[in-house]
């Protein structure tokens, strides 16, 4: 493997996921985290993988920084970023991409800083494991150019501050601004919102939409909250069960969702013009097991709509004569769809159990 | 950190005061000491002489406020062999003080060493191995093996010397020769319990969110561990040992310095309590609780420097 040398894939893809797979050992069996996950995603693109706790998203983006490896997991597939497949790449190949070619913000900010050492040092660690030649004064300036930047006054002080010194939201915009500390190009960001407040939410997410523009960084962006991913993502990738149910632009996810899951998910969202007297609708039932998932189309058991052929697995395709990059795995007429999602006069899933009393 | 020290002297003084107290009342229970010092064919009248002399006919508490003057001037004399109990301490002193830097270093680093490669190969034979050998030294009481290597290291060998103690200014070489069997006889217990809670600390601070980070940030798996997790999982050690370490210096080390037939403080305590003498386990009391309290604020400004969130 040529280390270093950019070979751009043939599709323009900074990174090109392709059915990728993750699978555990456990005492209870093999748990298929992820199982079959394909996307792709291009240089200064934001694109949400989306889906509840369990479908997956996580592990697979933590899959792509080699955080998963262990000796009870096992890899499928590829992940080509930068000339390189990211899932057979050796551990030292790995490291040298991690932090400096990928770097990724984790969800839990006040435990994600190691409680010891001061704010300056952490981020000068990351800067110079990966350029040797730069002298412990210059990696300092460098750091506090980046914790200004990502809004933190009187950063040169605040360099050394130790972790516990600050707010959920300003150690967020450390790991922030230690994920930019080396000019990543692309960004992994695991729930990077969901432990603060909704005031820094919009905060954290505005900075990453700025840095988007500032570094030209692609960002993935793991989420469960499709309200966060309206703001920021240019293209969504929704998971359930560790499969990709549906993928496309935010646009068609939101206006022409094609799988039941993502009706149940957008139904599902807080919106300022519902109907207050009614309780929030939920999907019902719970994901499947990942030990024994069950056959067919993994939603099959929760879906209000299922048939005689979703014991079958759908392929993950366009089904849409208009709409070439937008994939989806049911097997439902686009035609029958249009109608069975509408619920009331919003986008829903449709169930005599939707609604929790 | 002036705040700090202001309280802990405070706290020392009325620890200092509540074991002096409680040692002296214990002993106060026992038979006059009179009878024993006037010997077994004494008179009542030279009962009465010693009652009168060493102030036994007093009301405790001017008895308890006299031997405490005298142990804070120095001029505290033992019942048993009418010495001055502070001249004894500061001689018996610089054994104790040798058995236990020499054994803390030993216990220390070899806590640590076992512990992080208990925790390195986790599950392995390596790891199962040590936790076998920690077990036995956990378990073997330090008499039983300090006889051992006695008999067959000493006498039935002649590696080392069997027991025994030479002044390091004497003879610094024949010093440590002397001192090897006994430091690492008080060492292995301390080297299983050290060995097993820092591998229980590494492997919970592994999974940590802040290592995790430190892998996402491309630093090397050595790296990940010196820096981050060895340094956090290093913090509890340094309260254990601070304790520890104490109570060794405060006569905590009886048994060791009866096995090798060193004349240290807990032999001397030992000696003191067969020969019911009030002075010296008051004094050796005192000086155990003193020692204790001190490196107890000393560890607690390192727990501090360690940890930035602990505030002194």
């Amino acid at each position: 493997m040529s280390s270093g040398a950019r070979t751009p894939s043939a599709n323009g893809y900074l990174l090109d996921v392709e059915d990728l797979k993750v699978s555990f050992r456990t005492e209870d069996g093999v748990v298929r985290a992820v199982d079959g996950v394909s996307f792709g995603i291009k240089p200064g693109e934001v694109v949400a993988i989306v889906g509840e706790s369990g479908s997956g998203k996580s592990v697979t983006a933590m899959t792509l920084m080699g955080l998963t490896r262990s000796p009870n997991a096992t890899f499928e597939g590829r992940a080509l970023f930068d000339g390189r497949d990211l899932v057979t790449a050796t551990d030292e190949d790995l490291r040298k991409v991690r932090g400096a070619g990928i770097a990724m913000v984790f969800q839990d900010p006040m435990s994600s800083l190691d409680p010891v050492q001061r704010i300056g040092k952490q981020i000068v660690e990351q800067i110079r494991t990966h350029d040797r030649k730069i002298s412990k004064a210059q990696a300092y300036d460098r750091a506090s150019e980046l914790m200004e930047r990502v809004g933190i006054p009187r950063a040169q002080e605040r360099l050394r501050s130790y972790p516990h010194e600050f707010s959920g939201g300003m150690r967020q915009r450390v790991m922030i601004a230690m994920a930019l500390s080396n000019a990543p190009t692309l960004l992994i960001a695991d729930e990077p919102t969901t432990a603060l407040d909704v005031t820094i939410q919009a905060q954290i997410l505005d900075e990453l939409r700025q840095l988007r523009t500032e570094t030209g960084a692609a960002i993935i962006l793991v989420t469960h909250d499709l309200g966060v991913v309206a703001d920021i993502a240019d293209r969504i990738v929704v998971m359930y069960a560790g499969r990709v149910v549906e993928q496309g632009t935010l646009d068609e996810i939101f206006y022409d969702p094609q799988h039941p899951y993502t009706w149940g998910l957008l139904g599902s969202i807080t919106r300022i013009d519902r109907d207050r007297s009614q309780r929030l609708p939920a999907i019902p039932g719970l994901p499947p097991s990942l030990l024994r998932p069950p056959e067919g189309c993994h939603f099959r058991p929760r879906c209000p709509h299922a048939y005689d052929r979703c014991t079958q697995v759908p392929e993950l395709k366009a089904r849409l004569a208009d709409a070439a990059d937008h994939l989806d795995r049911c097997w439902l007429e686009p035609e029958r769809k249009r109608r069975l999602r509408v619920v009331g006069d919003q986008i829903g899933l449709a169930s005599e159990e939707a609604v929790i009393s | 950190m002036s705040r700090f020290i202001v309280r802990r002297l405070f706290s020392m003084i009325g620890v200092l005061f509540a074991i002096s107290v409680l040692t002296f009342l214990l002993f106060n229970a026992l038979p006059n000491p009179a009878l024993r010092l006037a010997g077994r064919f004494a008179s009542a009248a030279q009962i009465a002489h010693i009652n009168h002399q060493w102030g036994f006919d007093q009301p405790v508490y001017i008895r308890y406020l006299t031997i405490m003057k005298l142990v804070f001037t120095g001029k505290v004399i033992s019942y048993d062999q009418q010495v001055n109990v502070d001249h004894q301490l500061l001689q018996y002193l610089p054994v104790t003080a040798s058995l236990a830097i020499g054994a803390g270093i030993i216990w220390l680093s070899m806590g640590i060493l076992f512990g992080v490669l208990s925790a390195w190969r986790a599950g392995k034979w390596l790891d199962r191995g040590l936790t076998v050998l920690a077990l036995i030294g956990v378990s073997m009481p330090v008499f039983f093996l300090g006889a051992l290597m006695s008999y067959y290291l000493g006498d039935k060998w002649g590696i080392l010397p069997a027991g025994g103690y030479v002044k390091l200014q004497d003879d610094p070489a024949q010093w440590f020769v002397h001192m090897l069997m006994p430091w690492f006889a008080l060492s292995v217990l301390f080297i299983g319990v050290y060995s097993r809670v820092l591998r229980s600390t590494i492997l919970d601070t592994v999974n940590d969110d802040y290592v995790r980070t430190a892998r996402a940030k491309g630093l090397t798996e050595r790296q990940t561990m010196t820096r981050h997790v060895l340094r956090n999982s290093l913090i509890p050690i340094v309260t254990l040992f601070g304790l520890d370490f104490a109570a060794v210096i405060g006569g905590g080390a009886i048994l060791t310095e009866s096995v090798f037939n060193l004349h240290g403080i807990g032999q001397y305590a030992a000696q003191s309590v067969e020969a019911l003498d009030i002075p010296p386990v008051l004094v050796i009391t005192l000086f155990g609780a003193f020692v204790v309290v001190i490196l107890g604020a000393v560890t607690d400004i390192l727990y501090a420097y360690l940890d930035p969130r602990i505030r002194l």
